[in-house]
Formats: structure tokens, sequence, C-alpha cells
């Protein structure tokens, strides 16, 4: 504070002398408000991440880029020979059909988990958030899908789904219905994968949003209720907008958790026949014994620059909420 | 100069506060994208601790003088992860140690993640010796270096192999580079008892196979037990059909690249398997062949073209039923191809690895060499069939007289065949058979044959010229 006064009052005479003379002799004396030790506190608080930022994240993402743009297999030395420039950008578009289905699997997914598993993870945290009887025990059950390892989640749906002894199919068979083949009939297997998906999604939303609605100032649904509104109306007129920066979290977390889907249909047939989905072919190529690490990058680079949308709207959204407030 | 002071101190806190801003903002966008690498990422992630190798741990006990002057350990890199396997693979490595007093570590990693991070697992800090396939996938590794070229050895292994095995263990430089251990034979399995229940014959040729479905449709029986949930089994099934219909120099020269998919030589061969679909077991590309061989089991199917591995689901049952098994090469054409009974008939076996320490001259390698040198005697393989029944000995020297009516039997099946594949998977590229490559493929052709097939071949083809030079 005294140091910071000092400072301004040199700088002040500093820029009056400056002003006055046609050069100033001496170094300029910068204006600072900081001092030291905000210096070294901001660098590092600054540096730091960007460091961890510059190494962990833009690094591998440019390497990326630049490999995309080679059919390097990780076996051999990288030369100026892999460089194919587009080529594999080409060869996605035009050869390799499993990448269009790839894409449009990614989109439904998308739409899936926004316009049903979201909106029902959204009812139920409202319908938790009443203080009904039990309500931590629904809580959990419905957390529950959220922290099981994904061995377990395997093993559950592949019990659900098996076409020879899994249990929805010995239901409709004692039934005489039809039995459909769940995992390998590639018109339905991205739905029973989509329905072990919302199965965990829906409970990670819940949590999400609950949590929200705890925050909400209670003042406000009192007001609310003065004002004549029911239990809907408040929500749909009051609550739902106080809650906006949290709605605006759980449309990121639903995006980021459709582009990279990954897990389900990975352990159901390694993602082919139905499933294929853009990480799955990501993987595929680069980390299999196909090895082929440039073209996998391709693919990682065409999911980057999907992420990356989402990721500016967010982003571009929180700076604008940020200089209003 | 108060007006001053106090923007000054709003300014000093704003300046502090947008440092933390920005310090969140830099570590919220990672979170963000790493969100959305790390699916990717993930696998590489929780199986890279499994794959790490552990080569030659340092409790290497006092330099103890051989017979044969070896001192010291070697490591055994195993993909051989299910129970019965995995016992008769430290069974060997245990019998080398009684022979030689060199240790062997072995360290055994989940058949699927070890095929999976092989390129990465031979190009880091494998392990001396690893366990892999003859063909395609053991030449290629071969020619990158990966492998240690093991001449020597050979020099003494000669006169215990065929020559079939001294092929399937060379690489495109002339080099050997592989000990086998076993083969198995791919054929038709059925049940004694159930044939002789409905008395039927075993067909010998299309005609005959073909009026046997029927009947066995007629006797509310699947005829033929089909599974293709892990994208391999079915390859099976396209290799014997083009070995029978176009012959085996055909057959690898596909494979090989050198003719093409769209050829009207394959379509034919797709022709027929659909001929053939309608009567194989429904929904294969939801079933794992574990589930198909239940099938069998259950006397539900009648027959199913597989391996021989598919004996380990009747073992597991009682030696009764294990002893009820039995197989029939795939039925003929009728045409110049008969003669060359060719069947796939994979060879596994074990390779030294060029950047493990037994790369290095000196006396890990030398324990390397004398370990494979080992495991490619009758002796050896002898612990590990009479384990695992569903191979048979590749040495000469095995012990056949312990084998069971099956193991008898696929000598003789693979003794008679002129020619032998080793399996799709193994015959061509790793990029071209992979997951979303032919897997895909013959998935696409199962869930629905009566597609336009010469779409489907020039898809094939597509992909396959898409590929980027294959070394």
């Amino acid at each position: 504070m005294t140091q910071a006064r000092e400072d301004n009052a040199l700088d002040l005479a500093g820029s009056q002398a400056g002003q006055a003379g046609a050069r100033p002799s001496r170094r300029r004396r910068r204006f600072s408000v900081l001092t030291r030790r905000d210096k070294i506190l901001l660098g590092l608080m600054v540096g730091f991440p960007l460091f961890l930022d510059l190494a962990l994240i833009w690094g591998p993402a440019l390497v990326s880029i630049g490999l995309s743009l080679t059919n390097w297999r990780n076996t051999q030395p990288l030369t100026w020979d892999n460089f194919v420039g587009l080529g594999n950008f080409e060869r996605l578009a035009s050869a390799y059909p499993p990448f269009w289905e790839g894409l449009k699997h990614n989109v439904l997914w998308f739409l899936v988990l926004m316009l049903i598993a979201t909106p029902i993870g959204m009812f139920f945290a409202v319908l938790l958030d009443r203080d009904i009887k039990g309500s931590r025990f629904y809580q959990s059950i419905f957390y529950l899908p959220v922290v099981l390892s994904l061995a377990v989640i395997g093993i559950i749906w592949q019990l659900q789904y098996s076409a020879d002894n899994g249990f929805i199919d010995a239901v409709l068979g004692f039934f005489n219905l039809p039995k459909p083949d769940w995992f390998g009939d590639p018109n339905i297997n991205l739905w029973a994968a989509l329905v072990a998906a919302s199965w965990r999604h829906v409970g990670y939303i819940m949590v999400l949003y609950l949590a929200g609605l705890k925050s909400v100032d209670p003042s406000l649904r009192e007001a609310a209720s003065i004002d004549g509104a029911n239990g809907r109306q408040t929500f749909q007129h009051v609550v739902f907008w106080v809650m906006m920066p949290i709605n605006v979290v759980i449309v990121v977390i639903t995006t980021i958790e459709s582009l990279r889907a990954f897990d389900i249909v990975y352990i159901i047939n390694q993602g082919k026949n139905g499933l294929e989905l853009l990480s799955v072919l990501i993987t595929n190529n680069s980390i299999s014994e196909a090895n082929l690490t440039g073209f996998g990058a391709a693919i990682a680079v065409v999911l980057l620059v999907i992420s990356l949308v989402p990721i500016v709207i967010f982003l571009s959204w929180m700076m604008r909420e940020d200089t209003s407030a | 100069m108060d007006e001053i002071t106090r923007a000054s101190q709003v300014s000093r806190r704003e300046v502090l506060k947008k440092g933390l801003l920005g310090a969140a903002g830099l570590t919220v966008l990672p979170t963000v994208i790493a969100a959305c690498s790390s699916a990717a990422a993930t696998p590489v992630v929780t199986a890279a601790p499994v794959v790490t190798p552990v080569p030659g741990v340092s409790v290497t006990p006092a330099p103890v003088v051989t017979p044969k002057g070896l001192t010291g350990t070697v490591s055994l890199g195993s993909n051989y992860s299910d129970a019965i396997p995995k016992k008769a693979m430290q069974d060997m490595a245990d019998a080398f140690t009684k022979k030689t007093t060199v240790a062997v570590t072995v360290n055994t990693v989940d058949h699927g993640t070890f095929q999976n991070q092989i390129t990465s697992y031979l190009g880091g800090k494998p392990e001396d010796v690893f366990t892999w396939f003859s063909g395609f996938r053991m030449r290629f590794f071969a020619k990158q270096g990966y492998a240690l070229a093991i001449d020597d050895v050979w020099t003494t292994l000669k006169s215990n192999y065929s020559d079939a095995f001294k092929v399937g263990s060379t690489g495109d430089d002339g080099h050997q580079y592989f000990v086998p251990i076993y083969n198995y034979p791919w054929a038709v399995f059925y049940r004694k008892s159930l044939f002789a229940d409905k008395g039927y014959k075993v067909p010998a040729t299309m005609d005959d196979f073909k009026a046997l479905c029927k009947q066995m449709q007629t006797d509310k029986l699947t005829p033929i037990a089909f599974a293709d949930k892990d994208g391999w089994p079915a390859m099976g099934t396209f290799d014997i059909l083009n070995l029978r219909l176009n012959g085996y120099q055909f057959h690898v020269d596909l494979m090989a690249g050198k003719e093409k998919w769209t050829d009207a030589k394959v379509i034919a061969v797709f022709n027929l398997w659909k001929d053939l679909m309608p009567y194989h077991q429904t929904g294969a590309a939801g079933r794992i062949w574990q589930d198909a061989a239940q099938a069998l089991v259950k006397k539900t199917a009648g027959m199913y073209l597989l391996g021989m591995f598919v004996s380990q689901q009747f073992k597991a049952v009682d030696d009764a039923t294990l002893a009820d098994l039995d197989f029939f090469p795939f039925p003929s054409l009728g045409n110049a191809f008969d003669a060359e009974k060719a069947l796939d008939a994979p060879i596994d076996g074990f390779m030294i690895a060029a950047k493990s320490p037994a790369g290095q001259a000196g006396g890990e390698q030398d324990n390397a060499r004398a370990f494979v040198g080992f495991l490619g005697t009758g002796a050896a393989q002898d612990i590990y069939v009479a384990a695992d029944p569903s191979n048979v000995a590749a040495a000469k020297d095995a012990d056949t007289t312990k084998y069971n009516a099956l193991q008898q039997k696929a000598v003789t099946l693979i003794g008679a065949a002129q020619k032998i594949t080793q399996f799709m998977d193994r015959d061509t590229r790793p990029d071209f058979a992979g997951a979303n490559g032919m897997q895909n493929f013959i998935l696409k052709f199962i869930s629905n044959p009566s597609q336009d097939l010469t779409a489907f071949t020039q898809s094939i083809q597509k992909f396959w010229d898409s590929l980027p030079p294959a070394s």
C-alpha cells in the first residue's frame, strides 16, 4: 500500500519530467501497482498452469496435427517421406466407411444425451430436491452407475443384452416375443449402447443439478409461492432461470460426454459393426497392432476441430458473462 | 493523488483477480480439451502398467555355473493369459530352470492387450523372449528389426521340425526368427453321439454337406453354430471357402495384395457363403465363440467350423464330453483344388526381442537362445500340450503317444494337407485385418449377405488401396 503510493508518486514525477524535458536521460520507471511479491505470485499463478497447458495439451495437440499430415507408423523413424499432406483426410472421406458412420453416431449420441438423458437427469434432480422420503437413497441409486468401474458396467450390460443368455431376451423369449440381437444387429446396437450410456449420464446430471438446486435462494421460491405460482410454474419461470450457470455447465458436460463417448462401445465390441465412434476409431488405428499413427492422428484432429466448437461457445459465453458482471 | 491511489488500489485488486481468472481459464480449457481426448487415451493409460516389462528383475542369485555354462536369468513376455495355458507356460519355464538353473521371469499380459500393444511393447523395453505367431505378423516384426535372427538355434532345431514349420519361422530375408511350439487345425467340429443318434454321416462333398444341413434343419437343429462378435472367427469361414474354391495360391496372393478383392473369384466366395448362410446360427455378430460352442455342447447345433481350441469348452464340462467331440475337414467342392486339402493351421511360438537385454550380445542373449532352443524340443512341448490338449506339438520328437483322439486326428489332418495357411489375420497386414478393417467388412457381409457384392468388394479393395505402404 505504502509502497504502491510511493511508486505512483515517483512515476508521476517521472512522467512530468518526461513531458518537460526532451528525452528522459534515466530509464523510465514503469508504472506498477504490484509489489514484487505480487509479481512472483502472479507469475506462478499464470506461469505454472500455462506451462502445464503448453506441455500437456497444446504440445501434444500440435504434434497430433503435425502427425495427421503423415503416414507414419511408430515402428519406423519419421522422415519427410512420410509426409502425405492432406492425404489422410482424403482417405477418411472417401475410402474409410467407418469414419462417416462414426461421425453420424457421435452426432446421434449427442442428440440422445442432450434431448433425452439430460432432461431426465434434471427431472430426477427436481423431484429429489423436494425432500421426498428416502431422497438420499434414490440419489445413491441413480448415482451408482457413475462410480462403477468399466469392467462391472461391461458385465452388467452383457448380462442384460446377450442374445443367448441375457436377461432381456430371456424375458422376451418367455412371452414368445421376437428376441432382438442387441449387440450384433448393426441397426439396434447403437441404441442399446445409448441406453447404457444414458443410464450413466442421468445419474451424473442429476447430482450436478441437484447441487445447483440446493444453492438456490429459498426466498425466491417463497416469493414465487406468495405470488401464487405452483411448483411447476416456480421451476419454469424462476428456478430454471436462476440456475442458468448450471444449465450451461450441464450443456457443456453433455456435449463433452458425447464427444468423448468411448468406453461402453469399446467393451461391447471394440467399436465396429454399427458401433463406430470417432474416439474408438482413433484408438483402433493408432494404438493397435494396425499401428497407423498418422491416420489415427487425422481422426483425432477432426475430433479436435469438432470439440473446439462447443469449447469456443462456452468460453465466449463465460468471458461475456465475466465482462458484464 | 487520492484519486490515483484509490484507482491504483482497485486496479491492483483487479489485476490480481484477472490473474486468478486467467489462471482459472487456462486450467478450465485444458480440462475441457483433456476431457475430450482422455477417452481415447484411457486404454493406453490403464493398459500400460500391465505391459510394463520387468526385464531381468535383478534378483539375480549368486552366479551358478551350469553344465552348459549359463548363468543369470531370462525373461518371457507371454500372452497366454487364460488359466490353463498360463500354468502350462509356467511349467515349461520351470522345466528350463530345472535343466539349466537359469531363472525365468514370466510376465503374462492379457491376450488382447498384448496384441494391441505389441508394437509399442517391442519398441520399448520388452522381455527377452516373447510369445507370437507365425505368418505375416512374424515376418513384419522381423523386417522392422524388432526380432533377433536365430539361425544358430535353428541349426540344432532343423532336424526336429518339418520344412513347413521352418518356412513358417523364416523371415523375408531368409533368416529364422521364430520357434514354433504347437499348431492346431481349423475344421468342422461335431459331437459323435449326436451324429450316431440321428444317423448322420460325415459329409465329404459340398452337396453332402448341404444335404446334411437340410436334414438337421428338419430335425430342428441349427446346422452350423456361428459367432463373430470378436470380429475374427468368421475369417476362418472365408479362408476355407476361398481355399476350396480358388486354391491356396490365389488365397495367399489375395492376402498379400497381389490379387484384387474385386476379382470375380472373391465374389464367388461370398456367393457361396451366402448360399450356406441360411444354415448358420443367426445373430452371429452379437455372439462370442464360446457361446456358439455351447450350442454344440448342448446339442442344439450340429456342427461348428472353428479352430481346435473349441475343445476347451468341452474339456471344461468333463472328459466324457471332450471324448465325444470329433471333427472332419471342410468338404471339398469337386474342383482342381480338392487335392490340396488346404486348411488354416495357425502356428504359435516364440521370438527373441531385439530391444530386450537379450538384444545385446552376452549372457542374457545366450540364455534367451538356450531358452527358445529348449522350447523347440519335444520335452518342453510335451509339457504344454498335455496341459492344453487343444493343440498339437510342433517338434518331431514330441511324445504323441499320450495324445487324445482329437490330437491324434489333428496330426493326421495337418499331415495330409499339402498346403497350410495361418489364418486371415496372420496372413495379411494387421492394419487391413483389424477391427475397422476386414473384421468390419465381414460383419457387414454377415448382417446382409444378399447385398450388392460388387459394391461390397469394391469398398474392401478401396480400403486396401488407401492403406499406407506396409513398412
